[in-house]
């Protein structure tokens, strides 16, 4: 009797045993499947996107402020900065424009809270928007007071001992030296300046280039020329008809990946975009664009809902592209864009890259479009 | 007499105290002095504050990501901007301001990722340094609920206590067995347990290395190994002093340490697949448990071999085993897997799975060198050679079984 009941005892035992084995087990095993696995194996099921999550246009971009005046400069004011020198005519009657330009180091903040040790001339990168007439003497007294030795090389027309780079003339100016760019502005044109010093890569991703602008003569030209060189040259009433703005794209690399972790225009991540730029419906609107982003071969404007004339370097009084929304400029190719927001409802209109990359990482912004 | 030397005592004790306070207070004093002269100046002159952060873990939620980070620099760092797949966006941190060193922040970041697809978040300092993670493949991770809780505890008994049962139920048939073959047994026991060994090992290395420096990861787990395996040491001594006496089972008291040590071994796999599952990176789901199931498999013959009659040549007589010692056994080897899924699946620390890792290593190498004596003793006790053919492939089945089966979970 003993022994039966310890058997069948047994038996219960192992028949529990068997069913938390079989059955049980079994049965758990696809309550756990559908719970764990259940979102893996349903992938014919996948919604299009996952829900709605709040208001992600608003999601995105940089949090917080960039503080301009700590910078020294301000993006806004930089776009209308034009550096026309000291002015002067020489004895043969030509136009002498002097400039100094001293090279120096400066951590400047590119996206709110991030700190660039950045290499600018003149404690702003970009450097002095330089503008001049086709013609006029330029006179440029260059102090590098950086720690790092470093030149001025002029995209234009010059002699080969005013080209600043290493090794020819002046060469690389060492710190605490000097030395005198002299030339005669050549040809007409969107150009810029950067350092030619080596490792050229960093001495440009740094920061240290600006615009050199070479308005036409209207004396020069002819006809219908000469009155769209009128417009174009700063000295001449009809180029009041025209906003003109300057944007330099670039980019910096912050943990030196050779990367950019910040796109920008003119230096400021988003700095257009958390304040557009705002343009009056009735002006025509004329960009002097360049591209010195460096790591990346290409960078790109695209204006949103709009079209306009390119001039590629500037170089020519009639449109290289005309009609275009979108141009892409490889290292220091630069250009003018004209368009007009004439005839359109006021309101935001964006500009950016179309490399999406770069407007998502800070070169992307608005114009506000506004009546009158 | 007495007084007289209590004084002594004292007085010598005092200036014991005196004598051992010195050091400290001439390192305070050099310290002091250091930091106001600072005689590092000419090298720290405007370098960068050091940053180290570390992300500890990301969870998925339906409004984006939340992410963990540690501060394992010398300074406190503060996240100037946050990316996601290269693009700047909006983030909360709590708690607001920096990092403080060794401290904790959890970013919320509202992102709307993509099901089933890979995302990258970078976070930069001040200085511009960036630290990023990646979410390997978005899915929402489990969100704390009886739902989720018993789930992954499913997954764990699947992985742990289903397998061990299993091959328990070997027992009956290792014991019909002819004796020549219990060495066999013994040293594919050995085998698995060796082939576990260098398995935890490689998997607490590969957490260890994802701890921020501070924690000293690598030496982290093999000195909590060796303490696991000094302590185990010391209970078995007492273990072996009280036996006689009380007369417990040997066979038993090692089923229990093999069941012990495989159960910490368990307990990392249940981590490693609660974790997976809840960052969604088990894109395989039921094919890797089915995988461990088989894996887990031989564990039970391990265990159960011990109590094998006759596998203890100094066993006065063999004691029946109960079934309620083997649901024991089973629970002691297999219930960690449970605890394992719900820590990978809900908590994730790369600093407890180290620490429960290094206590793995300890127990499973204390196991395999008690399992060899056993099996060094069957050899004399038998006289055959403790090397034999027979228990050298049966140390190769054990090993060659784990690595084969390993196949279904190693990705």
């Amino acid at each position: 009797m003993d022994n039966r009941n310890t058997r069948r005892q047994r038996f219960s035992r192992r028949d529990f045993l068997r069913t938390l084995l079989t059955g049980g087990v079994a049965f758990t095993g696809i309550a756990a499947s559908e719970t764990v696995f259940g979102t893996k194996r349903n992938f014919n099921n996948r919604q299009p996107a996952p829900k709605e999550h709040g208001e992600s246009h608003s999601n995105f971009g940089t949090v917080g402020e960039v503080d301009y005046q700590a910078n020294g400069f301000d993006p806004h004011e930089m776009l209308y900065d034009w550096d026309y020198g000291e002015i002067s005519t020489l004895p043969t009657g030509q136009t002498l424009r002097e400039y100094q330009i001293v090279a120096v180091d400066k951590e400047i903040e590119i996206a709110p809270g991030v700190y660039f040790p950045g290499w600018m001339y003149n404690g702003r990168i970009p450097g002095p928007s330089l503008r001049c007439t086709e013609g006029d003497r330029i006179r440029i007294e260059f102090v590098n007071a950086s720690a790092h030795p470093h030149t001025i090389h002029f995209h234009g027309i010059h002699a080969a001992s005013m080209d600043g780079v290493p090794g020819v003339g002046a060469g690389e100016i060492g710190t605490g030296e000097s030395t005198v760019y002299e030339f005669d502005a050549a040809p007409f044109g969107c150009h810029l300046y950067h350092c030619h010093a080596t490792p050229l890569k960093r001495h440009i991703h740094k920061g240290l280039y600006g615009a050199f602008i070479v308005d036409p003569d209207p004396k020069k030209y002819q006809g219908q020329k000469r009155e769209v060189a009128k417009t174009r040259n700063h000295a001449y009433q009809e180029n009041e008809q025209y906003n003109e703005m300057l944007m330099v794209m670039n980019g910096f690399d912050t943990n030196f990946d050779g990367g950019n972790e910040v796109y920008a225009v003119n230096s400021i991540a988003f700095g257009y975009m958390k304040k557009p730029i705002q343009i009056r419906a009735n002006q025509k609107q004329r960009i002097y664009l360049i591209n010195i982003t460096e790591f990346d071969p290409i960078n790109s404007i695209h204006i949103h809902a709009n079209f306009f004339d390119y001039y590629d370097h500037g170089t020519t009084l009639e449109p290289t592209l005309k009609i275009v929304d979108t141009i892409m400029q490889c290292q220091a190719q630069r250009g003018i864009v004209e368009f007009s927001f004439e005839g359109f409802e006021p309101g935001k209109y964006m500009f950016h890259a179309h490399q999406s990359e770069f407007a998502e990482l800070g070169w992307m912004g608005f114009f506000e479009v506004v009546d009158g | 007499m007495n007084s007289k030397k209590d004084t002594f005592g004292s007085r010598g004790s005092i200036s014991i105290w005196i004598s051992a306070l010195i050091p400290l207070l001439a390192i305070a004093l050099l310290i002091t002095l250091f930091l106001l002269g600072d005689p590092l100046a000419l090298f720290s002159n405007s370098l960068p504050p050091i940053e180290e952060l570390t992300f500890e873990r990301i969870r998925i939620t339906d409004d984006g990501f939340e992410a963990t980070l540690i501060n394992g620099g010398p300074d406190p760092v503060t996240i100037s901007q946050v990316l996601v797949d290269e693009a700047y966006w909006k983030f909360e941190i709590i708690p607001s301001g920096s990092i403080s060193r060794l401290g904790r922040a959890t970013l919320f970041i509202p992102y709307p990722w993509v099901e089933y697809e890979a995302h990258e978040i970078v976070v930069i300092t001040p200085s511009g340094a960036t630290f990023s993670e990646e979410v390997p493949l978005s899915t929402p991770s489990p969100s704390f609920g009886w739902r989720e809780f018993a789930a992954y505890g499913l997954i764990g008994v699947y992985v742990g206590v289903v397998p061990v049962v299993l091959g328990m139920l070997w027992y009956p048939a290792m014991k019909a067995i002819d004796r020549k073959w219990l060495g066999a047994i013994l040293a594919l026991t050995v085998g698995l347990l060796v082939f576990l060994l260098i398995d935890t090992l490689l998997e607490a290395f590969e957490i260890a290395a994802e701890l921020p420096g501070f924690f000293q990861g690598i030496p982290l787990t093999l000195f909590v190994a060796l303490l696991t395996w000094l302590g185990l040491l010391a209970l078995g001594e007492r273990q072996r002093a009280g036996k006689r006496s009380s007369g417990t089972n040997p066979g038993l008291y090692l089923a229990s340490m093999i069941a012990l040590g495989i159960g910490l071994h368990n307990l990392g796999e249940g981590l490693a697949i609660g974790a997976a599952f809840a960052s969604g990176e088990a894109s395989l789901g039921s094919f890797l448990v089915i995988g461990f199931m088989l894996h887990n498999l031989t564990e039970g013959i391990g265990i159960a071999a011990p109590l094998l009659p006759g596998s203890r040549p100094d066993a006065q007589k063999h004691r029946r085993v109960g079934l309620s010692t083997f649901a024991w056994l089973a629970l002691l080897a297999g219930a960690p897997a449970i605890i394992g899924a719900w820590f990978g699946g809900f908590a994730f620390s790369p600093i407890f799975a180290t620490i429960f890792l290094g206590i793995g290593l300890g127990a499973i190498w204390q196991v395999i060198v008690e399992v060899f004596n056993l099996l060094r003793d069957y050899a004399d006790h038998e006289d055959t050679p403790l090397f034999s053919v027979l228990n050298v492939i049966g140390f190769s089945v054990g090993i060659l079984i784990m690595y084969l089966t390993a196949f279904l979970v190693k990705f």
